[in-house]
């Protein structure tokens, strides 16, 4: 597991898609930052975080696409299945090679709260709970990116499918609302892929651990996807 | 050491591998011989873990490839057809990321990895990119991954591919360098490349074993009743007759030579009797000259060309049928 991780890790950082994914969730969260903390100088980061929330739509679909499709397309899987590496273990070093890339601006995120400190009173724990659902909220999206991405071998299939699933999960406040105000039995389904207002319970000043437990939730479901698509690839 | 039962692999209504069976044992060189498209890839494929069989057993060194696969797969090192290489990393680079891969410890990993490029003579190019290489070094580099970490069996895929008349020479080298302490299996639709390295063949057609034998038993088996090729000159009649008055004979043919009076004969013995000297004087008596007179073996084409022959045909009629509908 620790080869892939460190393999991944490298090719992000040595091609383009790495530094392209940092900077331009750094540049966007740096946008909203300056405009409503510095500017506007309100003391809750948790509100930059909800709002630029949308972000991830446009940048996980480019830090997941290549990382199955391409091992399919370029036929380097027959090195990785072929090598004494379990299924389980390709998966996780893949997958935590992203998180780790995306670790990296959550890093200078969470320097953020602290800056503000200097101009007055902030709600610190309120600042490093949203930090949390932000990294969560990105974290689920990532695993839903790496099943799409192991199941084609194109990677624009794999990018433009992404998008549109994670679309569907940002919205479906929305879509619910237009299927019924009230709520029916329909919207009780499908509110369980509301991933945008889990993601908000976790901005409002509340640990709210169902909403955590539903990331880590999305998570393990997608990586366990994963695991079985690349072994049901080897036995059709 | 490599034990194969029972193997099938069926795509869909297509069987690739049909009730394939056979045993590797140490130290050998194994050649898989068949045209394209007669389940040596996917043979391959499924001993290596790459993909699973539909039904049947794979045991690498008493390790079962689904049961065990991690200790399975630390047996072996594989070359597939396309060797799979990363075109963003260096060579150095890439040897490292797959030693890592195969858990070799450590302290050995420059060693071994040393030791690999000397051996496929890839050390002047390791600080390159992989996608700046030419085909005959992304091969070698291919086969290089394949022998890191000294697996006990080294399967390759058509090793030779690619590859200019020189490098295909020292590539054979080592593979036979190889066979001292590995057991190696490869393919090839190659022929005189199968026959020149491998100690024993197995030709596959359709998914099945037709044969598995070293590459001189198999030429002898093949050949049969003795044939005798020769050329005469002389009218029809006369080399007719000369042949009819010799004993042991059991059947010829005579064929005319384009513009030349010459023809061309191929008679049929009875097995383990020379009768050259007599041919010889017969048409010596007659003075009618013999230009070429040999013994005919069969060549390890002929052979190969004999088993998966018929059904090629058969195949070829089919596929012909379904592409006019």
């Amino acid at each position: 597991m620790k080869a892939i991780l460190k393999r991944e890790i490298k090719a992000y950082l040595n091609g383009v898609i790495g530094w392209l994914f940092i900077a331009v969730i750094i540049a966007f969260v740096g946008i909203y930052f300056t405009a409503y903390n510095l500017s506007a100088g309100y003391p809750y980061f948790s509100y930059t975080l909800t709002a630029v929330s949308f972000v991830f739509l446009i940048i996980t679909p480019i830090l997941t696409m290549r990382i199955m499709a391409e091992e399919r397309k370029q036929k380097t899987d027959q090195l990785l299945l072929t090598a004494p590496v379990s299924v389980k273990n390709i998966v996780l070093g893949k997958f935590l090679a992203m998180l780790i890339i995306f670790f990296i601006p959550l890093l200078l995120f969470s320097f953020y709260p602290l800056l503000l400190l200097s101009f007055g009173e902030v709600p610190l724990a309120e600042c490093y709970a949203a930090i949390l659902g932000f990294f969560l909220y990105g974290a689920a999206n990532i695993a839903i990116g790496l099943f799409i991405s192991s199941i084609t071998e194109s990677q624009v299939i794999a990018a433009v499918l992404t998008f549109v699933v994670l679309f569907i999960g940002y919205m479906m406040t929305g879509i619910c609302n237009l299927i019924s105000q009230s709520g029916n039995f329909i919207t009780k389904i499908l509110s369980g892929f509301d991933m945008a207002t889990q993601f908000r319970n976790l901005t409002i000043g509340v640990l709210d651990i169902r909403s955590i437990v539903y990331f880590l939730t999305v998570i393990g479901f997608c990586l366990f996807l994963t695991y079985q698509s690349i072994q049901k690839r080897r036995w059709s | 050491m490599i034990k194969v039962e029972n193997l099938v692999k069926k795509y869909g209504d297509h069987i690739a591998v049909d009730h394939l069976s056979f045993q590797v044992e140490q130290g050998q060189i194994y050649g898989f011989l068949g045209p394209n498209g007669a389940g040596k890839s996917t043979t391959m494929n499924i001993i290596t873990g790459y993909i699973a069989a539909t039904s049947g057993e794979v045991t690498i060194d008493g390790f079962d490839i689904f049961k065990e696969p991690e200790a399975a797969k630390k047996c072996i090192g594989y070359l597939p057809e396309l060797p799979p290489l990363y075109f963003d990393m260096t060579v150095w680079e890439y040897l490292i990321f797959v030693a890592e891969l195969k858990g070799i410890s450590k302290n050995k990993r420059i060693q071994q990895i040393t030791d690999v490029m000397l051996k496929t003579q890839v050390d002047d190019v390791k600080d390159r990119l992989i996608k700046n290489l030419s085909k005959g070094y992304r091969q070698r580099v291919g086969f290089a991954q394949a022998i890191l970490g000294n697996p006990k069996v080294i399967i390759l895929d058509e090793p030779t591919v690619g590859l200019d008349p020189k490098q295909i020479i020292e590539i054979r080298d080592l593979i036979k360098k190889l066979s001292n302490n590995h057991t190696v299996i490869l393919s090839s639709h190659i022929l005189p490349e199968v026959s020149a390295l491998c100690d024993t063949v197995m030709i596959i057609d359709h998914g099945k074993l037709v044969a598995c034998d070293t590459p001189e038993q198999l030429s002898k088996l093949m050949s049969g009743a003795n044939v005798l090729d020769l050329s005469v000159k002389g009218s029809k009649e006369d080399i007719c007759k000369v042949i009819d008055s010799l004993p042991d004979i059991t059947g010829y043919e005579l064929k005319e030579r384009d513009g030349s009076d010459y023809y061309d004969i191929i008679i049929k013995t009875e097995d383990k009797i020379d009768i050259r000297e007599d041919i010889f004087y017969a048409f010596a008596d007659r003075r009618m000259p013999i230009i070429k007179m040999q013994f005919e073996t069969k060549s390890l084409e002929d052979v190969f060309l004999e088993l998966t022959n018929d059904e090629n045909k058969k195949e070829a009629l089919n596929e012909g049928g379904e592409a006019e509908e």
